[in-house]
């Protein structure tokens, strides 16, 4: 991951937002957070994208319009953007929604933690992950 | 990781895949490693052993069926398709990059060739897949 390639967050809890944002800015994460609150959103925006790709997305399950679940199996059948990786960060612990995330490729399932440390803490492990990892260049 | 089940790694270099059994142990990771050779091997491990291992770490150049032919395969099994996959190659290639994502392995890594980042790569890992949850 590049330092200057956004993250695309969809979320429509605006506390966990303003979390993930106070996280980044103490984690000095310089990469642009891009929000959209549902899956419909989401969708949108990323059929509009011609580069600038997020490095990835992180992605909430219970939204309204279009659900997490329903957002992560429409865009992966979309060739241009499909190679995204989504990693799932809900409150829910519910079995079938980790295997259904899994089984339409979530690259990582977190649950969300409730105390602000514990979710930097776990912000800070997805972002050393995603960093070490490989992308595809498009320049 | 998050559960005690073996890791399985698709390696055909004997050295590679001792360097990543000797940073489990040093970075003191429990899941025990299953090593396979080739993606035909891994394969038959993976439609006969009852407990699936929780993740997989993946070469691409490999004899026989290679990294990509073998996530082809995975993903077209339900049973299999949802075990996390790792790539870890020296592959800087864009097209294997891109391949591999579009077929959705969940991180790409290059094999570091000095032992200590080696074992932070490893070490990122593991906190990565103890931090998520895993299908079971």
């Amino acid at each position: 991951m590049k330092s200057n390639q956004p993250i695309l967050l969809v979320e429509d809890d605006d506390v966990d937002i303003l979390s993930i944002e106070r996280a980044f800015k103490e984690l000095n994460v310089s990469n642009p957070l891009i929000i959209r609150n549902n899956g419909e959103e989401a969708l949108e925006y990323l059929n509009e994208l011609d580069d600038e790709f997020p490095a990835f997305i992180l992605l909430d399950l219970n939204m309204p319009r279009l659900s997490g679940l329903e957002f992560l199996k429409t865009y992966k059948a979309i060739d241009k953007v499909k190679w995204i990786p989504a990693i799932v960060l809900t409150t829910s612990a519910n079995h079938r929604d980790v295997c259904e995330a899994y089984g339409n490729q979530a690259a990582g399932y977190i649950i969300k933690p409730l105390n602000f440390e514990d979710f930097k803490k776990a912000l800070k492990e997805i972002i050393d992950y995603w960093s070490r990892c490989e992308y595809p260049d498009f320049e | 990781m998050k559960t005690n089940r073996p890791v399985l790694l698709v390696e055909d270099d004997t050295v590679d895949a001792m360097t990543v059994k000797r940073a489990f142990k040093e970075l003191s990771i429990t899941n025990k490693v299953e090593h396979r050779l080739n993606g035909v091997d891994a394969l038959d491990y993976l439609r006969k052993v009852e407990v699936k291992p929780c993740l997989i770490l993946l070469d691409i150049n490999m004899p026989k069926m290679n990294g990509i032919e073998l996530l082809e395969n995975l993903k077209e099994d339900d049973e299999l398709k949802t075990i996390p996959v790792v790539m870890l190659t020296t592959s800087n290639d864009d097209k294997d990059k891109l391949e591999s994502y579009n077929l959705g392995v969940a991180g790409y890594m290059l094999k570091p060739v000095d032992y200590q980042q080696f074992v932070q790569v490893m070490r990122s890992v593991n906190m990565y897949w103890t931090l998520s949850e895993l299908p079971d």
